[in-house]
Formats: structure tokens, C-alpha cells, sequence
């Protein structure tokens, strides 16, 4: 019988083919006295250079299949692989104690990483100490014949199964094969699933013991739209999933239909419906699904896909990608977005107990003002090639604000001093993802250009709900009335001062909160790119002078999430 | 035997690419290359020696080449050194 296991739709689609289990062999070793510790060594020897060997591979590979960028993690594996202090003490270790290779190789490993991890103060040796993990699950593996996963080198349609996708894990996987994701753990705002969405392949997250359920070679049906797993599912099941997988398909294609036309109501109210970006690679995206404008660049990326700080030319180069690919359209730029759940190992950021309370963002910026004042010179002189619009993230209080641009005021100064062209009016506004600023959204209104509301924050700080905690993951309400109200604030008190409110959360494209968005008045709709065409179409129809009497009604009369989606379905016929 | 000395101006001191490429251009040599900060004294063809010492910004170190090409190592030691701004 077909076994059926549920978890989150992360991403639209439906996928049938043979399940990739990445998923850590048993590498539990023990320790052995040996007599004759020659061939110790030579095991040793034999078992690094068969790593090294199958890294050279993988690197091959994955530069081809992933770019040179992605591949050079293993470089760095392959470094750690050929170290003469890493093999020395081995065979040391070895011809004292008369031990295996296995437990020798692992006793030396653990002493760098116990000394790396020890160094607290710095992030890059945390990743180190990482990689020293990952090559000595490789030379174990190889010491006790087990195979490991190496997602980098799969040639044959499949969906990924695993406990977790992190950047790096994504980083490996080549996209023309991997036709879904299932993960135990996350949910729609994890890496994971922005992944999937991007890449436009179904995927379903926090299914909890999926890798359990899954073995190598099972065949599954991965239902994208429903959130659902059927594991060897039988004939019957296949067809009925390929009917849904053609429906879906031509729900998308009367979409496309909709690639150039403009977003409005039923009764002609536009709109804008802007896409969410992280690198000038998702412009493609944008262009393909009729994206208007970006209202969100993600500009952490070009410091996470780095090993150093990147160059104010570097930075300068990908804005400008992004601009003139944008040609007249606006483009939202969020300064770095970096501490919280984006570590980057080169910048010495103090480990936090509650990382997303703590150090990030505009409030790194201010402190550290010339890694901030770097990236204002490359936007301020990017400007020039498009509509540059600028937004601080994580705004709490209006001095800060005020800090902020001013530092942008200096060095606009600076570069017009030193003959640099810059644009003559660029908008400056601010992310609101902090109660606090929602609350004052009146106050603010008057000095900043623009609002966006970052939802999926603005909701875990607003609920006091970790979005990565799956326990509390009920606590993520976008539709709560609670958080309506501050979105009505906010965009109120924009409009109030003649200023416009956009919303570049994962609220923006969904299809339960954007009729009541259209009601409450919102101007800018940002979302994955992916997502445009199905809003576009629910747009049409929707009649705003309805949506506005839905809004107010939801807002003074639901107690509830549950009476706000009633009543939303009431409103809205499908 | 050539020794030099250097004081580190890189905001995040021997890490990350720099420790790699040094790393990298010692290899290219037969001689024993040793890099010396705090007392210790670390083999700079091991990226888990070098990583180990935690040279920061403002750190005095030494490098010290022995062998048949010490000059030519030492040379190209302090290129990458420098075309990396590490220390002036």
C-alpha cells in the first residue's frame, strides 16, 4: 500500500521520480589495538588519497554543473585533505598508542576542532572546523567502505531527501536533475523553500521523519500544491497525479497569458506587483514572470558568497546588473541584512543567545559604519544606471533612521565632490519588520520616502514566535487581526503623507492576504518572482471597493485567524 | 636561512583567503617554511597550523624559509603578502 506523509507546502508543483536520500552513513568507530601499525599507515595514506580522488572528482563536476564559485568549498576541503600537520600527527598517533587509523584519524581531527571551535570570537574558524567535519566524514567513510551522499554528482531525475537543505547543501545539487525537495525540518520562510521557489520545483518542508519513512531507490510522487509525499505509489495513484500535474500546468499557462498585461482589479485599480531578488542571476525570473519592479534586493548574498568583504566595485558591478536589467523600473535595494540566522564567517560577529533580538542589520551597519558607508558609495554611484531606490532594514526608532541617511547624505557629498555622477532624486525608506516602527508608522512617515513591510519578521516579532521553531510554528499567523491592524497603520500612515506602502514579505503573494491588502490600500505587492502570474490572475477578480468593505470588516469584527480566512473565502469566489 | 618580519594590517588578519593562498605559495616550495607569532612557530604549508595560531590585525610574525630555494620562497612569500594586503 502506497504510504502518504505530509508536511508544509513550500513551493507549487507537482514531481514523480526516485528518491536521493541525503542522508550520513553510520560512521561509528571503535578503537582497536594494532601490532602492525606499517599497514595502519598505509591504510591511512590509502583512504586520504581515495578522498582526495573523489573530491577532484566532485570539484570537477560541480564546477561545470554549478560554477567556479560553488565549487571552490572544495578546495578548501582538498587543502585540509593534503595537510602535513594533519598527517604527521596521525601517524604519530598511530606508532605511539598502536591504534587503528580510524580512531587515530578521528582523535587528531577532534583536537583541531575542539581548538577551533574553542576560538569563540571567530565565526571563520567555526566554518573551518565545519570543513574538518565534512573531510573526516569522507576519510572515515573511505577507512570503513561506506559511501556517502554526493549530491554534486547525481545524473539522473531525482528528489532530494533530507533532514535539512542549507545553502551549502543546496550549493551542490544541480538543478537540471533535482526535480524536488522534501525535508524533515523548516517551514515556507526556510532556506529551503525560498530555494525551491526560485528554482520553480515543487518542494514540502517539516515533515519530520521523512528520511525515515523514504529508502534509497523508493519511488515518490511529491504533491507540491497539497503539501503530500506518496511513497512506491501504484499505477492508479500515477495517473491521477499526472492529470493534476496537466491541470496545474494549464492553470499556469492561462497565467503566462497574463506575462504582459497590467496588474489590476476587476474594476481597473492598479497595482504594483514587484519580485523579491537575491543576486542579478534572478532578474531572468523576473523578466519571465512579469515582474514590474523589484521591491526587494536581498543585498546579504553578495556577502554570504564571499570569502571577504566584498569590494566596493564588486558591489557596485552587481547593482548595476540589477538596474540596467531592470531598465526605467524601480528597483528596492535593502541595505546588508547580515547577523540573525546570516553568519558571515569573515566578519567577527559575537555568537548571541537570541541572534534575531540581538546584533544584525541596520544595527551593524551604524556600528560598523565603514563596511556600511562601502556599500551607500556603490549604490550612490550605481544609481545613475536606473530607478534606485534605497531601504534600511531592521528600523527600530527614528534616530537611527536619521543616522543612516545622513550617512548616505556624506557620502552622496563625497562622491559629487570627487566628480561622481549620482542620481538627482533617489527614494529612502525603510523596512518595517519591528512593532515598534509599525506602531509609530505616523512619525516615521514624515521623514522616510517609503514603507515596506517585512512580514515574515514583523509576524515573529509582533507573535514573540520563532519562525524556525516548529513547535511554535502555529504562532505564525500572517492573517491574525492583530497583525492587519499594524499593517493598516503602516500604510495609512503613508498615504497620509502622500508616501507609498509596499509589503515584501511572504504575505505579499499569498492568495488568503492579498485580497485584504488590496483593501487595506497597499500600493507595492513584492513577492517571489514565481508567484506574480497567480496574483496577477486573482487580482482581476477582485473588486477593490469589495475588498475595502472585506478589510474593515475582517478588522473590526474577526476575533480570530480562522473567522479572517472565512471570511476572505466568502468574499472572494474562486 | 631568510627570515622576515611583518606586522599584520588586515582587518580580519590571516584568515580566510589569505591564510589559503599563503598556504598555497609555500607549497610551492622544497624548503621548511615556518610562519612565528606569540612564541609559537607553525609549518605555513599547513592550513591547520596557520589557522591555529589566530593572527589577528596589528599581530607581529615572522616567516622563516630554510632550504635550497629559502630566497625564492621567502620572495614569493612576501608577494602574496603584499598583493593581498596582509602587511605593507
Amino acid at each position: 500500500m502506497t504510504l502518504k506523509v505530509s508536511g508544509i507546502a513550500a513551493s507549487d508543483g507537482i514531481a514523480h521520480a526516485k528518491a536521493y536520500l541525503m542522508v550520513e552513513p553510520d560512521l561509528t568507530i571503535e578503537k582497536t589495538d594494532i601490532s602492525d601499525t606499517d599497514s595502519e599507515m598505509t591504510r591511512l595514506t590509502e583512504a586520504m588519497d581515495k578522498s582526495k580522488e573523489q573530491l577532484t572528482k566532485i570539484r570537477a563536476i560541480a564546477a561545470e554543473s554549478l560554477g567556479e564559485n560553488e565549487a571552490q568549498v572544495f578546495d578548501a576541503h582538498i587543502m585540509v585533505l593534503s595537510d602535513p600537520d594533519l598527517i604527521d600527527q596521525t601517524k604519530t598517533v598511530i606508532d605511539n598508542e598502536n591504534v587503528n587509523a580510524e580512531f587515530a584519524f578521528k582523535q587528531v581531527t577532534d583536537m583541531f576542532i575542539t581548538m577551533f571551535e574553542g576560538m569563540e570570537d571567530n565565526a571563520y574558524m567555526q566554518e573551518r572546523a565545519a570543513d574538518i567535519r565534512d573531510v573526516r566524514k569522507r576519510v572515515l567513510a573511505n577507512l570503513l567502505n561506506v559511501t556517502l551522499p554526493s549530491p554534486a554528482t547525481i545524473e539522473e531525475e531525482v528528489i532530494i531527501i533530507a533532514e535539512d537543505l542549507t545553502p551549502s547543501d543546496t550549493a551542490q545539487l544541480n538543478k537540471k536533475y533535482v526535480k524536488a525537495f522534501v525535508t524533515n525540518v523548516g517551514g515556507r520562510t526556510s532556506h529551503s523553500a525560498i530555494m525551491a521557489r526560485s528554482l520553480e520545483i515543487p518542494a514540502i518542508v517539516g515533515t519530520k521523519d521523512i528520511t525515515e519513512r523514504v529508502s534509497e531507490n523508493d519511488m515518490l510522487i511529491v504533491d507540491g500544491l497539497e503539501g503530500d509525499v506518496y511513497i512506491n505509489p501504484s499505477e492508479d495513484e500515477i495517473s491521477a497525479f499526472n492529470k493534476k500535474a496537466k491541470e496545474h500546468d494549464e492553470l499556469k499557462k492561462e497565467w503566462d497569458q497574463l506575462l504582459n498585461e497590467p496588474s489590476v482589479t476587476k474594476d481597473g485599480k492598479h497595482v504594483e506587483l514587484a519580485a523579491n531578488i537575491g543576486t542579478p542571476k534572478d532578474l531572468e525570473s523576473v523578466k519571465n514572470n512579469g515582474g514590474e519592479a523589484i521591491g526587494l534586493y536581498r543585498t546579504e548574498f553578495l556577502y554570504m558568497e564571499s570569502t571577504e568583504l566584498p569590494s566596493e566595485e564588486d558591489q557596485y558591478n552587481a547593482y548595476k546588473k540589477v538596474l540596467e536589467g531592470m531598465g526605467d523600473k524601480p528597483v528596492v535595494v535593502r541595505t546588508m541584512d547580515i547577523g540573525g540566522d546570516k553568519e558571515l564567517p569573515y566578519l567577527k560577529l559575537p555568537k548571541e543567545m537570541n541572534p534575531f533580538l540581538g546584533y544584525r542589520a541596520i544595527r551593524v551597519s551604524l556600528d560598523q559604519d565603514s563596511i556600511f558607508r562601502t556599500q551607500l558609495r556603490a549604490l550612490l554611484r550605481a544609481s545613475v544606471h536606473g530607478t534606485l531606490r534605497i531601504m534600511f532594514p531592521m528600523i527600530a526608532t527614528l534616530p537611527e533612521f536619521r543616522e543612516a541617511k545622513a550617512m548616505l547624505e556624506e557620502e552622496k557629498a563625497l562622491l559629487l565632490e570627487e566628480g561622481v555622477k549620482v542620481a538627482d532624486h533617489i527614494e529612502v525608506g525603510i523596512m518595517i519588520e519591528i512593532p515598534a516602527a509599525a506602531v509609530l508608522a505616523d512619525q516615521f512617515a514624515k521623514e522616510v520616502d517609503f514603507f515596506s513591510i517585512g512580514t515574515n519578521d514583523l509576524i515573529q516579532y509582533t507573535m514573540a514566535a520563532d519562525r524556525m521553531n516548529e513547535r511554535v510554528s502555529y504562532l505564525y499567523q500572517p492573517y491574525n487581526p492583530s497583525i492587519l491592524r499594524l499593517v493598516k497603520g503602516v500604510i495609512d500612515a503613508a498615504h497620509k503623507e502622500g508616501k507609498w506602502a509596499g509589503m515584501c514579505g511572504e504575505m505579499a503573494g499569498d492568495q488568503i492576504a492579498v485580497p485584504l491588502l488590496v483593501g487595506l490600500g497597499l500600493d507595492e505587492f513584492s513577492m517571489s518572482a514565481t508567484s506574480i502570474l497567480k496574483t496577477r490572475s486573482l487580482l482581476k477578480k477582485l473588486d477593490s471597493n469589495k475588498m475595502k468593505e472585506l478589510s474593515e470588516k475582517a478588522l473590526s469584527e474577526c476575533t480570530t485567524v480562522d473567522e479572517v480566512i472565512e471570511l476572505v473565502n466568502q468574499y472572494v469566489e474562486n | 636561512m631568510e627570515k622576515r618580519e611583518y606586522t599584520i594590517i588586515a582587518e580580519t588578519g590571516i584568515h580566510a583567503r589569505p591564510a589559503t593562498l599563503l598556504v598555497q605559495q609555500a607549497r610551492k616550495f622544497n624548503s621548511d617554511i615556518t610562519l612565528d607569532y606569540k612564541g609559537k612557530s607553525v609549518n605555513l604549508k599547513s592550513i591547520m597550523g596557520v589557522m591555529s595560531l589566530g593572527v589577528g590585525k596589528g599581530a607581529e610574525v615572522s616567516i622563516t624559509a630554510d632550504g635550497a630555494d629559502e630566497k625564492e620562497a621567502i620572495e614569493g612569500i612576501e608577494g602574496t603578502i603584499k598583493n593581498e594586503g596582509m602587511a605593507e
